[in-house]
């Protein structure tokens, strides 16, 4: 069987290969070598060595999306776990009727990034409006129209995360529990959360790198006004490479910095958490 | 004990309804702008439509006219549904392949298309854009191998996940009977494998349909899906047409609204396994 199926690799492997080839291998490779390059198409490229990260990280912008971005993920990230946790103990209940709540609170999850930052600008900006501002006025309130946004998009999907897991505890460990004399309290500190632990670390993992990467939110809802102190790491780099002649290479420079942060933080968290999940 | 034991699920009933009207209300209220004058909807967004105000469906006319709305949702209907057709075909034939033949090779891939799906989209935009230029891959079917290339990192993964919970007896009996590998691929392995593609289709269409940067980069200037024309009725710096955005983010929701209620148990299933696997 073995053998056998071995020769049929150009069938089974070379599309998929060829499509992944061209589409993802060659432009990752490309991107990294142009980041130690200067040049503004791909076949004018002069090599610089470490120019573009030294501009990158004295870039103004640079940094404040960086850390614009950071406060964003730190917010948002606790929100959406927060509020997605307590629905899904509230739907967990064991009360009839729960699956349509269900159905509304993930349905947002849906609508496309763009579309959804165009909704929200009318909802924050009609708000805003008694006040006699826009949210353009300050990028305070682009921070927190993006977390509010983010927590509508998101808890739908983390909820139904939590729901499966807090499903699956076993109904004898909790009735063990409660005839030891645990509090209610005591029941979710030590007998339901250290059992969703796997849950907890999907959701970590999925706000983590949704809200670091975020991109089209950000455009439709403020696109980095004003004065680009909204923008996100995505947006800024967008904006280097489309906005900016002659710094392309900056541009990849900031996108292979963008690729370490996302790839680190991902790999440390699933180590992290993996650590306190619980053997069931 | 009992009457206590009512009130808290009063209170949770009521709790579960505020919430549901707070994830509702600005769909509604997008629904009900759309509906007046685009003079009347940045003032007073959260009033309802007046006789003064009551516009019927000219803003629909309007954003349709100038979005090309039609149009636009033809491109995206073709690249989402041609692009998944071949994720789908192709990456589940990867997958098949590199778990049963264990080789350096097909181990060294499986690392790859896994690695890749850490890697944010802004690490390859530029030079993905150059090279599907360069090779004329810009254009509604280019950008159906550039789909299938990108999302294979995760479809393959999903697939090999799956693969590996078949039993092998399954596959050698099928070649005892005297298939040859693509008979035993295509009548025994792949009728299988049904409720993992359901999943893969499900996350892939979510995501192709929603997509707005790799498809404005690649083949924005001449063909618009639904969420680029939505970004174009923004414009330059002229000011934005409310009527006729409030309208086009209606008409945008709709299909999605449609395929979600229709298959809803599909997706609620797909996206939490696509989750667990991810």
């Amino acid at each position: 069987m073995n053998r056998n199926l071995k020769k049929y690799f150009p069938l089974f492997v070379l599309p998929t290969l060829v499509a992944f080839t061209i589409a993802f291998l060659i432009p990752f490779l490309l991107g990294i070598y142009l980041s130690f390059t200067k040049f503004t198409t791909v076949n004018d490229a002069t090599f610089i060595g470490f120019g573009n990260y030294i501009k990158a990280f004295q870039n103004h912008d640079f940094l404040n999306a960086l850390w614009f971005t950071t406060k964003f993920v730190v917010v948002s990230v606790l929100t959406i776990n927060i509020f997605a946790f307590a629905v899904a103990l509230l739907l967990t209940r064991g009360k009839k009727g729960t699956n349509v709540f269900r159905t509304i609170f993930f349905m947002p999850n849906l609508i496309g990034g763009i579309v959804l930052g165009y909704i929200w600008k009318l909802i924050i900006n009609g708000i805003l409006a008694r006040y006699g501002v826009t949210l353009t006025y300050s990028e305070t309130y682009g921070f927190w129209g993006l977390v509010v946004l983010m927590n509508w998009q998101m808890i739908g999907y983390m909820m139904i995360i939590y729901i499966a897991g807090i499903q699956s505890v076993p109904d004898e460990l909790m009735e063990a529990a409660k005839i030891d004399g645990a509090s209610r309290w005591q029941l979710l500190r030590h007998v339901t959360l250290p059992m969703v632990m796997p849950s907890i670390t999907i959701c970590l993992f999925l706000t983590l790198s949704n809200s670091f990467k975020l991109f089209d939110q950000n455009l439709a809802l403020t696109a980095g006004d004003p004065s680009k102190r909204s923008s996100m790491l995505a947006l800024d780099i967008y904006n280097t490479f489309y906005g900016r002649n002659g710094w392309e290479g900056v541009g990849q420079a900031k996108a292979v910095v963008f690729f370490i942060i996302v790839a680190v933080i991902a790999l440390l968290q699933l180590k992290i958490t993996r650590k306190k999940e619980v053997e069931s | 004990m009992k009457s206590r034991q009512r009130a808290s699920n009063a209170i949770i009933m009521i709790l579960l309804f505020g919430l549901a009207v707070l994830f509702l209300a600005p769909i509604f209220i997008v629904l009900m702008n759309s509906f007046k004058g685009r003079l009347y909807i940045s003032d007073a967004p959260f009033k309802l439509p007046t006789k003064e105000t009551f516009a019927g469906i000219e803003n629909y006319i309007e954003g349709m006219k100038k979005t090309k709305f039609a149009s636009a949702f033809g491109w995206s209907f073709l690249i989402t549904v041609g692009s998944v057709l071949l994720i789908i075909l192709f990456t589940a034939m990867t997958a098949w392949y590199i778990t049963r033949v264990k080789t350096k090779l097909t181990n060294g891939l499986y690392y790859l298309f896994v690695f890749s799906m850490i890697v944010p989209f802004q690490m390859v935009m530029f030079t993905m854009t150059k090279v599907a230029n360069i090779i004329h891959f810009d254009n509604p079917i280019g950008i159906m191998l550039i789909y299938l290339g990108f999302g294979s990192g995760l479809s393959v993964f999903m697939f090999c996940g799956f693969v590996k919970s078949i039993p092998l007896e399954i596959e050698e009996a099928s070649i005892i009977d005297g298939c040859n590998p693509v008979q035993t691929y295509f009548r025994v392995v792949l009728p299988m494998l049904k409720p993992i593609v359901i999943t893969v289709a499900i996350l892939n269409v979510m995501w192709i349909w929603n997509d707005y940067l790799l498809p404005y980069l690649v083949i924005g200037r001449d063909y618009k899906t639904i969420p680029i024309a939505i970004q174009y009725l923004k414009g330059g710096y002229g000011s934005i047409d409310m009527g006729a955005m409030m309208a086009m983010l209606v008409l945008a929701i709709i299909p999605i609204v449609l395929f979600y209620l229709s298959c809803q148990k599909y997706i609620i299933k797909g996206v939490t396994a696509g989750a667990v696997k991810g």
